[in-house]
This record gives structure tokens, C-alpha cells and sequence, in this order.
């Protein structure tokens, strides 16, 4: 997982970006407004809990899209 | 065949006034036309000033030929599915207070009885098959032990290609016919679920709300995934009122919906209904994507694909949380519920399969049900 997040400015204080990942699956991380990818783009946060891509063959960048299970490395 | 006329040719209210919001429409659903004597005499109950008797309903079921498969039968789904909506929006031709009356509920509860045995009968030797896949791993945590027999049953009780087949080959009218059917379920999309939120308590409770945030459109009133699914209707030129496409839906699709009713609205099924919606979710992603390809194939408008994208991204998030954070919290915290969420899970997956399989061998036997589209 290389993909930065932010945590929201808007969330109340102490709150922290929370990261869980899934063992042979995606990242889930919830309290981020905002997701930079490898190439510095900004990817806006817009759902409560959002799963980012850890095998990298999504085709939703950095968003997971189920494509993991379907890669037998 | 007794079919009773009500004296009334729609299904659903078909709202032609642009004036009228979709949103004010919802409520306007009438009694759909029955299919055969146990619809008709459902429909008949809910609308007599008598009311319904068990005994009727008793001298019907048992009228039914011994090789009657309720599952798939539209007579017995549709009734099953008029009862069932009380609960929901309920129907302008029908008294409200008749949702709890105990007539209603007793007959109700005949069907469901006939319903939820064959469910456990069908389900039982995969279910049994996936509970011994923990005994090959020791001292493996209940909810990873859960993970691991979950996605066992979803590898083993795959369906038909029917997702396949919508992105490469389906013809527009199959389309269509696809996106007709599925409405019955897609415009009150979670719904079921809402009714399992006050029977859970905890963790598994916080990884519920946290879904059905994301389902009603995360606080953003166009992204209720409701009414992207009837935004993607009307963008196919179809009708997205609710319940208008009743009369079109084969019984084996009804019983996808009233599988989660079933599970939804009994707090003892609780664990059996967070099975099934983690079973759904799971084999939801890779699907909507291929279903968005063949939507986009057939040159269909944007808004047609844009609810089948939103669920490619939605659902590879939903099917981790449902799995681990819903199913594994509800396991760790309520281990008796163990096989309840695999009862679940195998229903959706059983059932599912079956509406596909109903749908590709009525395609390709050239069995059509023309929806009426093409606005």
C-alpha cells in the first residue's frame, strides 16, 4: 500500500485516519478525505469507508474493484 | 385457473404527470394481477372486508401438486410478495393496518414455512460441506474460520454465466428484459436490511450502519442507490416506478427479494440475513463490471451503466466489511449464529444462480417477456 491519505480537516478533533488492511485483499480506510496515487493525482474521498487497491491490477485506480481475486500470482 | 379481476389493468401507478416528483409516486403501488389461485385468493384477502383465513390459504397450499416447486412458482411467490410488501410501501388498494393484523401475519406465516423448508433442504449439503473446511486449520479465530468457509460456498455455489452473457452477447430486448426484473429488488435496494440493524447490538451493528450509509447515498440524496437504479431505468426508456414491473418478474426472481424479506424481518434469521448480504455483496463487484460493459456494448445512455459502475467500486468495499467487519464481529461475539450466517450466504447464493439459470434458458429457448421499452 503506497497510497497516501489525508485525514478529513472536517472531522471532529482527535479523530484519525483509520487503515485496516485485509489479508489478500484491499486496504480499508475510513476518516480520509482524500486518496494521492502513485503519480501525485488526488482522488476525493466519497463514501464513509473507501477500499484501496493493494494488488495493482485494478482497473479504478486506487480504488479496489474486486480484480484481486481473480489474480493467481 | 381461478384469477380473480379487481377491476383495475395497471400494476403499479404509472405516473405520466412530469409535474409529480418520482419521489411522490412510490407509495401509489396497486395490487398486482394474480397468477394463478393462492395469488388470487391473497389478493381477494387483502382487499375483502372479511380478510384473510387461514384455512383458505391452508386448502390452496395443500391444492398445490405434490411436484409444485415453490421456489421457482410465480403463484406462490407472488403471493408471498404481496404479503411481504405490506411491510414496505404497502399499496393504495390495500388497508395499512392490515401489516400487523394476525390473520395476515398467520397466513403469512404458512407460506414462509413452505418456503423456508425447501430453502434449508436445498441448501443443507453445501452448507454442511463448507462447515468442514475449518477443521483443516487449528486454532483459527471464529470470524477468520467464517471468512475462509464464506468464501468456500461463494467459489462452489458460482451461477450461470449470466453476467458473462449480458457483456458480450445479450441482445437489447434481454437487456432490457434484465434491468426490468431486477427493479423489483434494485428500487428498495437495502431496505430489507434496515430491519436487522435494531437486532444487532455492537460491532456488527456499527459495520451494518456503516453499508447502509454508503447504500442511501452517504448523506448526498441523488446517490441513494435507489434512485440511481430508477434513474438507469428511466435512462433505458423503462418505467421506474416502483413495483411496475411485478407482473414481468418470473417466480424465481420474486423469490431472490422475498428470500431477504424472509431473513430481514425475523430476528431469529438475523445471522442468516447478514449471510446472505455478505454472500450478495462478494459476488456483486466483478459482475456489475461485466453488466456495465454489455450495457455500454449495446450503446444504451450513460445513466444506464452508471448504477452497475457505482457498484463495482461500492461492492468491492461492502464485500470486505460484510465478511470481516459484519459476519466475523456477529460470529466472535454470538458464536451459536455460526451456521445461520452460512444458511444465509447459501440461500442468496442458491437462489441467485437459480433466477439466472431461469432467465438464460428462457433466452435461449427464445422465451422473451417484452418489457415495453424503447422510449
Amino acid at each position: 500500500m503506497t497510497s497516501p491519505v489525508r485525514p478529513g480537516t472536517g472531522t471532529p478533533r482527535g479523530r484519525s485516519v483509520q487503515v485496516e488492511p485485509c489479508p489478500e485483499g484491499p486496504v480499508l480506510v475510513r476518516g480520509a478525505e482524500v486518496v494521492l496515487d502513485a503519480d501525485g493525482h488526488e482522488h476525493e474521498v466519497t463514501r464513509p469507508v473507501v477500499a484501496l487497491c493493494t494488488c495493482g491490477r485494478t482497473q479504478r485506480d486506487p480504488w479496489c474493484d474486486g480484480t484481486h481475486k481473480f489474480v493467481r500470482d | 385457473m381461478a384469477v380473480v379481476d379487481h377491476g383495475y389493468t395497471c400494476v403499479a401507478h404509472r405516473c405520466k404527470d412530469p409535474a409529480v416528483p418520482h419521489s411522490l409516486c412510490w407509495g401509489a403501488m396497486r395490487l398486482p394481477r394474480p397468477r394463478g389461485p393462492l395469488s388470487a385468493l391473497t389478493a381477494t384477502s387483502l382487499i375483502s372486508a372479511v380478510g384473510p383465513s387461514t384455512d383458505r390459504f391452508l386448502v390452496e397450499l395443500d391444492g398445490l401438486a405434490p411436484s409444485c416447486d415453490v421456489i421457482v412458482n410465480d403463484d406462490f411467490q407472488l403471493s408471498l410478495w404481496m404479503l411481504y410488501e405490506l411491510h414496505y410501501r404497502g399499496f393504495d388498494d390495500v388497508d395499512p393496518e392490515l401489516e400487523w393484523d394476525p390473520r395476515v401475519l398467520a397466513c403469512r406465516r404458512l407460506l414462509e414455512r413452505r418456503f423456508e423448508h425447501e430453502l434449508r433442504f436445498r441448501t443443507e449439503a453445501p452448507a454442511q460441506k463448507a462447515r468442514k473446511q475449518a477443521h483443516q486449520v487449528q486454532n483459527q479465530q471464529p470470524a477468520d474460520t467464517l471468512a475462509q468457509q464464506l468464501g468456500w460456498l461463494i467459489e462452489h455455489m458460482e451461477g450461470p454465466r449470466l453476467a458473462p452473457y449480458l457483456q458480450r452477447e445479450a441482445t437489447r430486448e434481454e437487456m432490457l428484459e434484465f434491468l426490468a426484473v431486477r427493479s423489483v429488488y434494485h428500487l428498495k435496494e437495502s431496505d430489507p436490511h434496515s430491519f436487522v440493524l435494531p437486532r444487532l447490538d455492537g460491532g456488527a451493528k456499527v459495520a451494518l450502519a456503516e453499508l447502509q450509509y454508503d447504500e442511501y447515498g452517504a448523506g448526498r440524496v441523488p446517490r441513494l442507490h435507489q434512485t440511481l437504479y430508477g434513474d438507469a431505468l428511466e435512462a433505458a426508456g423503462l418505467d421506474r416506478s416502483y413495483g411496475a414491473y411485478v407482473e414481468h418478474t418470473p417466480g424465481s426472481t420474486l423469490a431472490t427479494s422475498n428470500v431477504m424479506s424472509l431473513l430481514c424481518l425475523h430476528q431469529r434469521h438475523r445471522g442468516a440475513a447478514l449471510g446472505h448480504l455478505a454472500a450478495f455483496e462478494a459476488t456483486s463487484s466483478a459482475p456489475c463490471r461485466k453488466i456495465a460493459a454489455g450495457i455500454d456494448r449495446l450503446g444504451f445512455p450513460d445513466a444506464v451503466a452508471a448504477y452497475w459502475r457505482e457498484h463495482v467500486e461500492a461492492d468491492a468495499v461492502h464485500e470486505q466489511v460484510a465478511i470481516r467487519d459484519l459476519c466475523g464481529r456477529l460470529v466472535t461475539d454470538a458464536p451459536r449464529l455460526h451456521d445461520d450466517v452460512l444458511f444465509g450466504a447459501a440461500c442468496c447464493l442458491y437462489l441467485d444462480a437459480l433466477a439466472a439459470t431461469h432467465l438464460l434458458d428462457g433466452w435461449q429457448a427464445g422465451r422473451r417477456t417484452p418489457v415495453g421499452a424503447g422510449r
